[in-house]
């Protein structure tokens, strides 16, 4: 059951104060966008309009702390179709972003920032990778972008000890 | 005709742009890509040190994914060439935040005072973005497509695979096509003499989004695909985006496996379809690296030279 006395009143706010969020509050709760959600199809766990209508309703915890936030594919379908522009991809960006500053950081997008930090991209181009791309004609790839690491680290995403194995 | 040729790859150069994927899972995708542009005349230029579009940590940090696409559109502009993308995701998130820096000054103005502090660059928001295919359909267009087609595709049912970043949102890419309704993808297929197949759910979402977050969901949105494509008899899928792809062909076996199917369904990257059509050699098209095999597909087709 909800108990309405944890709810906190000004989690919206917070969140149309963050960018991505502006439009939270024009949600009418139609559910054009669970209607059509790809996801929304292979699995009950994510329910856009529940989940916007839960941190209207100001459950902070419950919804910073999910899981069911990093489900949303970002396809755009339901950012086409919602009535209200609630552009529901970039709200739910927006709920991450103070998920993660909350502390609830998934431990394979924390593998992914490492990664990033590490290589500059997803997947390292080691020189095998590059002795391909010699082999079929293709321009080589730099490796390392130590660029990424200098604005992942001053965002606060990596310190230096972690890239010391 | 060579002076026309020369004409359009004069005021056709663009710098490309690999991402993530592409140069380690998707050498296929960048050979044909490179192959056909050099067929229809369309220049491509490379930058060594592009890292990832930034599109990765938007979840988790906004402002960090602003900085990391406004650092390959820096060094892209030093370049001053507009950007061609073969990811759609690539495509998405670095259109997005060039429109941003373009449109919100502020906001240019600190993107730039970071830039130039931390990596000794700087962004003016001087360079146009878009995506390998829509050079094809718009710059190029079906019709010079169709003139240069040398091998004889019309017994092939090939199955559209648009993915979600190549139409949307609207909101940053433009009513460019009807996201509801796009129609590049099938013109183009038509336009290698390929029929374009129609199944249920075409403009579903591959599930990629979410294979860091939850594989077993990804799986199961990659799966239903693959199934109404097999229901439909197409020889094979073709897509645009090599993370679609990694769902659809990488992951293929793993789906089969879990949901105990069998599709052995070829994956084909467009510019592999077409260069097909334009006589190119399957070799050189990077056919070879295709894990789900398309040496069917590959022997339905009349080159024309034997």
């Amino acid at each position: 059951m909800i108990d309405s006395k944890t709810f906190d009143p000004n989690f919206k706010s917070l969140i149309a104060s963050e960018p991505g969020g502006e439009n939270i509050k024009k949600c009418f709760s139609c559910g054009t966008c669970t209607a059509g959600c790809p996801v929304r199809e292979v699995t009950d766990r994510y329910n856009p309009r529940r989940i916007i209508r839960m941190a209207i309703l100001g459950m902070k915890k419950e919804v910073l702390s999910s899981d069911f936030i990093w489900l949303c594919s970002s396809c755009y379908t339901c950012f086409e179709r919602c009535p209200q522009n609630v552009k529901i991809p970039e709200l739910m960006n927006a709920i991450k972003n103070i998920a993660v500053r909350e502390g609830y950081l998934p431990s394979t997008m924390k593998s992914q920032l490492d990664l990033l930090a590490s290589f500059g991209r997803l997947l390292e181009v080691t020189d095998f990778e590059n002795e391909k791309r010699k082999e079929l004609h293709l321009p080589l790839v730099q490796g390392r972008t130590e660029d990424v690491k200098k604005i992942l680290k001053k965002l606060g995403f990596h310190r230096e000890e972690q890239s010391r194995g | 005709m060579k002076n026309r040729a020369e004409d359009s790859a004069q005021n056709s150069g663009y710098t490309l742009f690999l991402g993530c994927t592409v140069p380690v899972r998707a050498l296929n995708y960048e050979i044909s890509a490179r192959k056909v542009a050099e067929k229809l005349g369309l220049q491509l230029s490379d930058v060594s040190d592009f890292s990832c579009c930034g599109y990765p940590i938007k979840s988790v940090h906004r402002y960090g994914y602003l900085l990391m696409a406004a650092r390959n559109l820096a060094l892209a502009e030093k370049k001053g060439l507009p950007l061609c993308t073969l990811c759609s995701a690539c495509c998405g998130s670095l259109t997005e935040a060039n429109h941003e820096i373009q449109e919100d000054e502020k906001l240019r103005k600190q993107i730039n005072e970071d830039l130039s502090e931390w990596v000794g660059l700087r962004y003016e928001g001087g360079i146009r973005v878009t995506h390998f295919t829509r050079i094809l359909r718009e710059e190029i267009g079906k019709k010079k497509i169709a003139e240069q087609i040398k091998a004889d595709l019309s017994s092939l049912h090939v199955a559209p695979h648009y993915g979600c970043h190549y139409t949307k949102p609207t909101s940053i890419y433009g009513k460019i096509e009807d996201p509801e309704n796009p129609k590049s993808l099938d013109e183009l297929i038509e336009a290698t003499g390929a029929h374009s197949v129609q199944y249920e759910d075409k403009l579903q979402c591959c599930g990629g989004g979410v294979l860091a977050i939850d594989e077993q969901v990804a799986l199961a949105m990659s799966q239903r695909k693959l199934e109404h494509i097999r229901a439909q008899q197409a020889d094979a899928m073709v897509l645009v985006c090599p993370f679609c792809n990694v769902m659809y062909e990488g992951n293929q076996r793993k789906i089969e496996k879990v949901f105990q199917k069998e599709y052995k369904l070829p994956i084909l990257y467009y510019p592999q379809l077409l260069g097909l059509a334009l006589g190119i050699e399957p070799d050189e098209l990077g056919m070879k690296m295709n894990r789900v095999k398309a040496t069917e597909l590959v022997k339905k087709i009349n080159r024309g030279t034997d």
